[in-house]
């Protein structure tokens, strides 16, 4: 896991969102690598901090109220939590980019899928105008809707073919770095299969490294190479998808192995996780997660766990390895 | 697109025939005989029952009324009781101008309200957004013509910058425009701003940040272009009163318009004029309502394959 060749990492990373309410402390002090080609799954329950995390490698974390608060997130090389707004708009939609979570509102209605994805052609490509309706047309064709259809507008389309079209804006300009974030969640059970094998495909066929928001287990395991598992804010296991599968560490990734449901076992119910996730602007003290944790013990509430190495390239935030370390 | 505009002109036939039915109705309990108005109050009593014969005012309502709509659809909507010339005329006389000063107000108010509308949205309770919001409550609720009055004292007894009445040079026109065109400007920059907020926070608006746009492009192509809908409405709203009702700035500004010729012949019992007068307004309505209808198509694609 050690690659020298990172395209991107991210240390030490916290973003909070300042409200009236209170301070939500979306990601707290995280950290990733992502290899050129490689595949990062980031999985969490909703409200742990994934799509924050997307949005500030972009550095499109609504602001006010969000705010990055420390930490560096470099790509290739340079840090982007220090970079302009002008230098950021050369990177977003040209070297890194992202696809959106909904398809049905994530594209401009007033505006057709072809200039939608000739805009970000012509922002980043010295092109005419012609020459990115060509373009755009190629890239429709290449997710699999005629290119001819580059004057229809989004509402002439399904769901799936929306999230097509959304995913041939991010790829327009053959990005080094594609966000996804819950591409599938969205969209019906078959088209989810058809728009991953597609994503699977291109990045390929670029050889784009990938970092993939999701939910499901599942996806997790069908494209990622390694995988950070998300809760309120922090990065509790990392490591890659292999070991994660045959030897999950920390209770919360265990638990949530458990709430799948799997067609070779007896049981015939689930074992969901206790709880539900804390309210974000009054996160429990000590480890986030030991109100709802079967192993908690009495320091779980009293000091956080630090980011511990289990195995080589295996992290896991939990007291529990901590101790077995010392 | 063109069968949808063909039904909606059909529609305005019961339109007008309600309008005119109000109207006419409206007319006929009005306290107060043409006939002894036109002739003058010492004119002999003979004289005005037989005027009142040939004007066909002693007929029962509904025969007065079908002889109105009769004579209406073959494009004859009467004479002047006063200047005995055709009513449709003086109105044409006077619309050139209620139009051009119409066209200021809206003038006024767009480039007023759209840009100020835009930058409340995007810099919302900053101070700008505050003042701006201040103001539009103060342009709303200022009577035009305390306000037209007001104008006048300022800009032409103190400052003599510009005439206080006519409506025939350019200068003459900046006053009556201002006048008009505040309280216009004060909804369309509150609609601007509600608008453009609930626009600003939708994804494809994140879609479009995402794709390295400039700021001012996603704010003034991609969101303005999805807000517009609600704006142009008010704007035609706006504009089809500026067109019947600038009875007051029209008056105070001495400006030879519609709404003075309204003013001034239903002060004479001068029927047929405020008849053809308010028919002619509804249809001026209903035309600006169709027009901003049809733009709806060229801004909302969605909106043009329902038009079919």
């Amino acid at each position: 896991m050690k690659d020298n060749k990172n395209l991107l990492e991210i240390k030490d990373l916290s973003i909070h969102y300042i409200t009236d309410d209170g301070t939500v402390r979306a990601v707290e002090e995280m950290n990733l690598e992502i290899g050129v080609g490689e595949t990062l799954g980031l999985v969490g329950e909703t409200g742990a901090g994934k799509t924050t995390t997307a949005l500030g490698i972009m550095n499109l974390v609504p602001n006010p109220p969000g705010k990055i608060i420390g930490g560096e997130i470099v790509f290739e090389g340079e840090d982007l939590v220090k970079k302009s707004q002008s230098e950021l708009r050369k990177i977003r939609g040209n070297k890194i980019s992202m696809i959106f979570q909904d398809p049905m509102t994530s594209l401009n209605p007033v505006m057709t899928v072809g200039d939608q994805i000739a805009e970000v052609v012509k922002l980043h490509q010295n092109v005419n105008a012609a020459e990115a309706t060509e373009r755009a047309m190629e890239m429709l064709e290449k997710v699999g809707i005629p290119g001819t259809r580059h004057k229809d507008f989004p509402h002439q389309f399904s769901g799936g073919m929306r999230q097509r079209v959304v995913i041939a804006i991010a790829l327009a300009c053959n990005p080094t770095l594609l966000i996804a974030d819950e591409p599938t969640t969205a969209l019906d059970v078959t088209i989810q299969a058809q728009v991953l094998d597609l994503m699977r495909n291109l990045k390929h066929e670029f050889n784009t490294s990938m970092i993939m928001i999701t939910h499901d287990l599942g996806v997790v395991a069908e494209v990622c190479d390694k995988v950070a598992i998300m809760y309120a804010g922090n990065v509790i296991e990392y490591t890659d998808v292999k070991r994660l599968y045959t030897s999950p560490k920390h209770p919360y990734t265990i638990g949530l192995f458990g709430s799948i449901p799997d067609i070779e076992s007896d049981e015939s119910r689930l074992k969901p996780i206790k709880g539900l996730m804390p309210d974000p602007t009054n996160i429990p003290s000590g480890c986030p997660f030991h109100p709802r944790c079967p192993k908690a013990m009495d320091i779980c509430s009293q000091r956080k766990p630090k980011n511990t190495e289990v195995e080589p390239g295996h992290f896991v935030k939990c007291l529990l390895f901590e101790n077995t370390e010392k | 697109m063109h069968k949808y505009i063909l039904r909606r002109l059909l529609m305005l036939v019961p339109v007008m025939l309600g309008v005119t039915l109000i109207v006419f109705t409206m007319m006929h309990f009005t306290p107060g005989d043409p006939a002894k108005i036109m002739l003058g109050e010492s004119a002999p009593e003979a004289e005005v029952i037989k005027l009142r014969e040939e004007l066909g005012l002693d007929d029962p309502f509904l025969v007065q009324f079908g002889r109105y709509v009769f004579n209406a659809v073959q494009g004859d909507i009467g004479r002047s009781y006063t200047t005995n010339r055709p009513v449709a005329i003086e109105i044409m006389e006077r619309f050139p101008s209620t139009l051009k000063l119409a066209a200021l107000g809206v003038l006024v108010s767009v480039s007023l309200g759209i840009p100020t509308g835009i930058i409340s949205a995007t810099r919302q309770y900053s101070l700008f957004d505050n003042i701006a919001m201040v103001a539009a409550l103060l342009g709303v609720s200022m009577p035009n013509f305390w306000q037209g009055l007001m104008l006048i004292l300022f800009f032409s007894v103190q400052l003599k910058w510009f005439p206080s009445s006519g409506f025939s040079t350019p200068s003459q026109m900046v006053l009556p425009a201002l006048t008009l065109g505040t309280s216009s400007a004060a909804i369309i920059t509150r609609m601007t701003r509600s608008s453009m907020l609930e626009v600003i926070r939708q994804d494809y608006i994140r879609t479009a940040r995402a794709k390295g746009q400039a700021e001012s492009i996603v704010i003034n192509k991609h969101a303005l272009n999805n807000a517009l809908i609600p704006i142009i409405t008010v704007i035609g709203l706006q504009f089809g009163y500026l067109l019947g009702g600038a009875v007051l700035t029209e008056s105070i500004f001495s400006i030879p318009g519609v709404g003075r010729l309204m003013v001034e012949s239903i002060k004479a019992r001068n029927f047929p004029v405020v008849q053809g007068g308010v028919l002619f307004i509804a249809i001026t309505f209903s035309f600006v309502n169709l027009l901003v209808d049809i733009l709806y198509a060229f801004v909302d694609p969605r909106i043009k394959s329902q038009y079919k």
